[in-house]
């Protein structure tokens, strides 16, 4: 298993995937090889042999996220590695070197890799060993990039590793169909495989703690309703389009706050278009951070959950929110809209009906309870175990088709 | 003499009045609530009831006229709702005249319900008496003809709803036939309700209704495909030392819940033939049934019994918190809205009123991942209870505007 992250050292949604995958596979009997590209102790990952593929700490590796573009790093860091592990590409290398290594003692059944990252490490494993390769796409470089075009070299290491691999997941069927559409990869290679949510570990002893947002909650007591996002600022997350939607709604229902989570490049954009539409005092910037207290609270305290993301193959956040008990609104263009009903959707740039699909919500205590539970009730029938057997089915039938 | 064995053929023609996609950026703006602006959507009931007609109400009747011209002996009772014959008015008026030229033919019986198609009953008799009145009304202002037997929509029922009919002067009421009910007793008598004293019970034999309704084009259905003798063979066995089968069924069995292509017209028809061809077999209306035989027993129903689903009930419109804000939220302005004597507005409060809006709010089959258990024309039963919920905003600033009094938010 060839992943970027696993937590706690986690920066969205794919180090979280990938650990109750394995997780939920280890239990159905697999034997794991999991490598990360850093150094650290995953507590809670001794189900699997977590291999640590360079020396670089974590947070060093933070600036070189799943979910971020590669740049040249500019930080100083550890002693051992500042020779050549200045960027992306380097990290990489080092990457490969290191899985080409292991498949070398141990020869691997599946070669089984996360997102472009890793992809190049699969495809060395895979020649080295001519062990299948399953290539599982969390995210493409069309979606990490917004309505930008995106970066050619990591589209060409995708286009490679799609190409190469004898099998393909894809995290929802946009995903599916995305790269079915810009990668020209024949419909029937690629098999749809949702993400999951894993119950347990929201059952951690947290309990909500209404100080963390004083403010937002004594609104709430004023019969406030609070809207929550939650993601990196950038442009895929079509967050303009959701303050549009704030303010639209305003018009008619100013008993609206919205709660925004998350850092990226977008903020001070976003805080100067909220001011340029006079609401400023109802949006929330809270900052960004890596998991934590904060982060239940806010979906514990929020009543609303709105993904608004203008391309987002899953979107386990959403999943999350529901566990909360928040109503969900969710753009067509997410997959996660894949597997949930209780849900309402719309295209990312349609304010009016998000503007009155919050209105509706925040008025009727009806309709609000009825999303709320019944999507709660959705989501808990949703399990990781029915991913990992699907996974195990795929890799039995590459097994037997090799042999 | 004795009585022929028969069939009692009752088939229930509706189309509702579709809410479109009404934003809350509408309300207190635009009130036209049924008029959705594309043509093609599902929500847009001209094109709805042309398609319907098509498919269903011009080969359906087509049909039945031949049937009553090949067969002095089949009859067949329909209840057409208010809204149906109002739109069928607007887009099908030929639709109208077949049905004026089967009443005409003194075989087909109209029976009474609500104009409306809804609820009233459970919320405001007042209101429920005069849907009933005016869709009397429009059958004798349509047909020439007087309704006798009456049934509710969805065909819900209990025992206050047949002394209701049984005072008012009904000769006869629908229901289900459920076992649960029943027992050990058959649905093929006529049975007399509980605490009445001159009206007659007739139950749908659900069994030999949905083998066609429900199941016909079933192809995992291990009786697919079902034949006119195989089918008349069921229904002989049904009758057999007894006095009726009762097939109550949507009318839009025939041509849209079962396409033309599953065969269902030339089934139909060769069915009447075969089962005709048994001179101690016939057809009856639901009034002649009545005439003709004799209540075998009384039977009482305390809780309101319906033909839908597998629980027999009222869920599927009142299972939920929005289906019963919803209508909550429409009764509570009764009358406000009556007050206005305003025809527009209280025809819309009507219209409103019809039970297709809080079946569209459903969840109970939606949230199990089922959601091609039941049809709507909104992407989720909580965009059905949004555009809903605008109007209801809408209808309220109309009557603020009316009376100069009350908030909006009520």
């Amino acid at each position: 298993m060839l992943g970027w992250e696993l937590p706690p050292y986690n920066t969205g949604g794919l180090g979280v995937a990938c650990y109750h995958m394995s997780k939920a596979l280890a239990i159905q009997g697999a034997n794991i090889d999991f490598v990360v590209p850093y150094s650290a102790i995953h507590p809670g990952s001794e189900f699997m042999n977590v291999h640590c593929a360079t020396g670089l700490l974590p947070y060093e590796r933070f600036e070189l996220g799943a979910y971020d573009h590669p740049i040249l790093h500019s930080d100083p860091l550890s002693e051992a590695d500042t020779n050549d592990l200045r960027d992306m590409h380097s990290v990489q290398d080092r990457y490969v070197k290191y899985v080409e290594k292991l498949v070398r003692i141990t020869k691997p059944d599946i070669i089984h890799a996360h997102d472009w990252l890793t992809i190049r490490a699969g495809m060395r494993a895979k020649e080295i060993t001519d062990s299948p390769l399953i290539v599982h796409v969390h995210a493409t470089e069309f979606d990490r990039s917004g309505s930008i075009s995106g970066n050619p070299l990591i589209h060409e290491i995708e286009y490679e590793g799609l190409t190469m691999a004898d099998r393909i997941v894809a995290v929802s069927q946009i995903t599916k169909d995305l790269i079915v559409q810009k990668y020209n990869i024949p419909a029937d290679k690629i098999e749809v495989i949702h993400n999951s949510i894993d119950l347990d570990s929201f059952n951690d002893g947290h309990e909500y703690d209404k100080r963390t947002y004083k403010y937002l909650e004594a609104m709430k007591q004023e019969g406030y309703t609070v809207v929550l996002c939650l993601g990196r600022l950038t442009i895929q997350k079509g967050l303009s389009h959701l303050i549009r939607a704030i303010s639209k709604a305003s018009e008619k229902y100013d008993k609206i706050l919205l709660l925004i989570i998350g850092e990226g490049d977008q903020r001070n954009d976003l805080i100067e278009f909220a001011a340029d539409l006079g609401i400023s005092d109802k949006i929330f910037f809270a900052g960004g951070f890596f998991g934590g207290k904060q982060k239940r609270d806010a979906y514990a305290g929020s009543d609303i959950f709105v993904l608004s993301s203008v391309s987002e193959p899953f979107g386990l956040t959403a999943l999350e929110a529901a566990h909360y008990g928040n109503a969900l609104i969710i753009t067509k263009q997410s997959g996660v809209g894949e597997v949930l009903n209780s849900v309402f959707k719309y295209d990312f740039w349609d304010i009016d009906l998000l503007a009155d699909q919050l209105i509706g919500i925040a008025t009727s205590s009806a309709l609000r309870n009825s999303l709320q539970q019944n999507v709660q009730y959705e989501y808990s029938r949703i399990s990781w175990h029915d991913v990992a057997a699907k996974c195990l089915k795929m890799y039995n039938l590459q097994i037997g088709a090799g042999s | 003499m004795t009585n022929k064995r028969g069939i009692v053929l009752y088939l229930h023609a509706h189309q509702p009045y579709r809410v479109r996609k009404y934003s809350v950026f509408d309300s207190a703006v635009n009130h036209d609530y049924f008029d959705d602006p594309d043509y093609y959507s599902e929500r847009n009931n001209e094109q709805v009831f042309r398609k319907v007609a098509d498919k269903s109400y011009r080969p359906m009747n087509a049909l039945l006229e031949k049937l009553i011209a090949t067969h002095p002996e089949f009859k067949v009772s329909l209840s057409i709702t208010g809204v149906f014959l109002e739109q069928a008015e607007k887009w099908a008026p030929d639709v109208i005249e077949s049905y004026k030229r089967l009443v005409a033919t003194g075989r087909v019986e109209i029976v009474a319900e609500t104009y409306y198609h809804t609820l009233a009953f459970f919320y405001s008799m007042v209101e429920f008496e005069h849907q009933v009145e005016a869709h009397r009304n429009k059958i004798r202002e349509l047909f020439g003809v007087e309704t006798k037997v009456f049934r509710n929509t969805e065909l819900s029922y209990n025992d206050s709803m047949a002394k209701w009919a049984d005072k008012y002067g009904f000769k006869g009421i629908l229901a289900e036939g459920w076992d649960p009910i029943l027992e050990w007793r058959s649905p093929n008598y006529l049975y007399r309700p509980t605490g009445t004293d001159n009206i007659a019970l007739l139950l749908k034999n659900y069994r030999l209704s949905d083998d066609v309704a429900f199941r016909f084009g079933d192809k995992n259905w291990p009786d697919w495909p079902l034949n006119a003798d195989t089918y008349c063979e069921w229904v002989n066995a049904a009758i057999t030392d007894k006095e009726i089968v009762n097939l109550f069924m949507d009318y839009e069995t025939f041509g849209e819940h079962q396409w033309e292509d599953t065969g269902i017209f030339n089934f139909y028809e060769a069915f009447v033939g075969k089962w005709l061809e048994n001179p101690a077999n016939t057809y009856y209306t639901v009034s002649e049934a009545i005439d003709a035989f004799e209540p075998v027993g009384e039977i009482s129903m305390p809780y309101t019994v319906t033909w839908a689903d597998t629980e027999r009930d009222l869920t599927a419109w009142l299972g939920n918190s929005m289906q019963q804000e919803a209508l909550r939220y429409i009764y509570a302005m009764e009358d406000d809205i009556l007050r206005t004597n305003d025809l527009e507005l209280i025809g819309d409060w009507r219209k409103l009123q019809t039970s297709d809006h809080v079946y569209y709010m459903c969840t109970k089959w939606f949230n199990d991942g089922d959601v091609h258990a039941y049809f709507s024309p909104y992407e989720s039963p909580y965009d059905a209870f949004l555009y809903f919920i605008n109007v209801v905003r809408d209808l309220r600033w109309r009557l603020h505007a009316y009376h100069h009094t009350g908030g909006l938010n009520g």
